[in-house]
């Protein structure tokens, strides 16, 4: 028998357990993928399939409103994502490549405790901590805050990815007269670039869809995707709202698939 | 005159170590080591696992400090310099080919480092690869190589830039044996061809036997012994090289007199053996005897005035040799190896055959310690 009674498909109500737990996660984003491309103004009727929401969003009353918040959105997400990704492989070179040093274990928990820490108190934390150095709030608070926090995000999958990589190969490449720089940029860094590739995608991801954290540090008029479509929903929810979240959902599962294969595939091998 | 004499050490000795000690925090891994490579030479590091062999390698290639003594590399100091510095190369134990490069561009990588052009460095590197017979893999990614292949790759990116001298670290050991023998011959084969100093970390002691001109067996961070393959083999200083080296009878004996220049030893139940005296040794000392089981051969009747009288206990046939355990009158067993041609005529004895075991002249030789 090629299976066991260990395997966990054979545990009662296994089946059912999985579908519950399936339907909880992709129904709500099923119905307002569904939902988005209604031809109803209302949003429980459905009234035959349509885009007109999508032009709306791109052409509606409220479509200069997004494209502003959209721009912006996609510049914070774009520079956080480029320096985070920056300072994580710098902290994750040091990390796993600068031997055992005294507060290795504490270094490894303070840069990955902000992924733990409620994203409201950290949220309030950076405004709090803005105000008192009387930094005025606009995009560039946003903009640090973002980095900030997306540098945990950036630097799992970087570090992950070197601690795969034996140190040998940059031995051999300085046995063969390259500096510790050429090392760097030569071997180590190529050998990195799937891991590096995945935590931009990761970072630039979680800085798009950050609420809380953006919410509290922007200033009055500077929105982005996220806090737009909060604003225009607490006037009312219409499908536009919808079709822009279906956009939004649509980036990240391009995003989260392009990281998951780039950092599956294995250039050492 | 000592000019002269330091001018001629410095073409001749390739690496000088000069009591090196190596210790990390409160553990020693080497002990003082002192030996001079000489230029053009196979020179083995060999001994167990944890021995030091590898530490030395390293702190030859510049990877570990050296925490007390110097390093002269052709009369230059080079302890303190970075690897980069050392016009030493290393073909390693897992290879470390770069996994995103190409064959070709891994054999460059040294050339273009020590500032070839690309074009330069990469026809210097084809040539390293026909030389290797690997020409046609110059295309292909490490990966799609067979391990026997990779290492050869690994030794022809070693040697491109034409190093000083070439360290190489167990890299055989993950080879299959077929392989393993003939990536021996070509090693030695290709030491002599280019005139580079090697040097062979290995715990396979067949494997140092065969390449070697000369052999440095460690053990615990200190060196046992320093000589040729047949010094080490035949005249082992110690019971550790000894044992350590090929497989012999390690008896315990009593030494009961010495005259001439031969003493007199005494191997329990009554069996007597007479040896070369060795310095130190003296009547009434217990020490080891070591007998190469090759240096034995049995006879129904005492051919020798040394014949020892035994029964035969086991054999174990091993292809090219039959090994016979012969155990002593109420002594100690030997294992005695008989050639499998021939002319060993009855070569398997029934277990109980009544045999005498006689040596050839100056195999058995007595241990200090």
């Amino acid at each position: 028998m090629a299976s066991t009674n260990f395997d966990i498909k054979t545990y009662p109500g296994f089946k059912a357990v999985t579908l519950l737990c399936l339907i909880v996660l992709y129904a709500p984003l099923v119905v307002v993928t569904i939902y988005s491309f209604n031809a109803s103004q209302s949003l429980t009727n459905w009234e035959g399939i349509s885009l007109r929401w999508y032009a709306d969003v791109f052409s509606g009353p409220e479509s200069s409103k997004f494209k502003e918040a959209a721009k912006n959105s996609f510049i914070i997400a774009i520079i956080a994502a480029t320096v985070s990704t920056s300072i994580a492989t710098l902290a994750a070179t040091g990390m796993v490549r600068g031997g055992k040093f005294k507060l290795r274990t504490v270094s490894f928990g303070l840069i990955s405790l902000p992924l733990m820490v409620p994203e409201i108190v950290t949220a309030v934390a950076t405004l709090i901590f803005f105000n008192s150095i009387g930094f005025d709030r606009g995009i560039m608070t946003i903009l640090l805050a973002h980095i900030a926090f997306c540098i945990p995000f950036a630097y799992l999958p970087i570090s992950a990815r070197m601690q795969g990589i034996e140190d040998s190969y940059e031995q051999a490449a300085q046995d063969l007269y390259a500096t510790k720089r050429q090392a760097f940029t030569k071997i180590l860094l190529p050998l990195m670039m799937p891991g590096i590739i995945s935590g931009f995608l990761l970072a630039f991801i979680v800085s798009l869809d950050d609420f809380i954290i953006t919410n509290f540090v922007k200033g009055a008029g500077v929105e982005t995707l996220p806090t737009a479509i909060f604003g225009s929903v607490k006037q009312g929810i219409k499908p536009n709202i919808m079709a822009i979240s279906t956009m939004l959902l649509g980036v990240s599962v391009v995003m989260v698939t392009i990281s998951y294969f780039v950092s599956k595939k294995d250039n050492t091998k | 005159m000592l000019r002269e004499a330091h001018l001629s050490d410095k073409e001749n000795i390739a690496i000088d170590v000069r009591d090196a000690v190596k210790r990390y925090g409160d553990f020693t891994a080497l002990k003082k080591i002192s030996l001079s490579i000489m230029d053009n030479e196979f020179f083995t590091l060999l001994g167990p696992s944890g021995c030091g062999k590898t530490t030395l390698l390293r702190m030859i290639a510049g990877f570990e400090d050296v925490t007390e003594g110097a390093i002269f590399l052709y009369g230059d100091e080079i302890e303190n310099l970075p690897p980069n510095k050392r016009p030493v190369n290393t073909v390693f134990q897992n290879y470390a080919l770069f996994p995103h490069m190409t064959i070709l561009d891994n054999v460059a990588f040294g050339l273009e480092m020590r500032g070839a052009s690309k074009a330069d460095a990469r026809t210097k590197a084809g040539e390293m690869l026909e030389l290797v017979q690997l020409s046609q893999f110059s295309a292909r990614k490490p990966s799609q190589l067979s391990g026997g292949q990779q290492q050869r790759v690994a030794l022809a990116r070693a040697l491109a830039p034409q190093p000083k001298v070439l360290l190489l670290d167990e890299p055989l050991s993950a080879l299959d044996l077929k392989l393993r023998k003939a990536m021996q011959l070509e090693l030695k084969h290709l030491q002599r061809e280019t005139g580079i100093t090697f040097i062979f970390v290995t715990h396979d002691q067949e494997e140092a036997l065969t390449m070697s001109d000369r052999i440095a067996v460690m053990s615990a961070g200190e060196m046992q012994q320093l000589g040729s393959p047949t010094d080490i083999y035949e005249r082992p200083h110690n019971m550790f090289v000894a044992d350590f080296i090929g497989e012999t009878n390690l008896l315990e004996v009593s030494v009961d007199g010495i005259a001439d220049g031969r003493a007199t030893c005494h191997l329990g139940g009554g069996h007597e053996l007479t040896c070369n005296a060795v310095d130190g040794i003296g009547v009434g000392s217990k020490v080891h005897m070591s007998i190469r089981p090759e240096r034995l051969y049995m006879s129904a009747e005492p051919t020798a005035s040394e014949g020892l009288h035994g029964r035969v206990k086991d054999n174990i046939f091993v292809g090219t040799d039959i090994t016979t355990i012969v155990q002593l009158d109420e002594g100690p067993d030997f294992v005695v190896r008989t050639s499998n041609s021939d002319r060993g005529n009855k070569r398997i004895f029934e277990p109980g055959t009544e045999m005498f075991v006689n040596m050839e002249r100056g195999a058995a030789r007595l241990l200090a310690d």
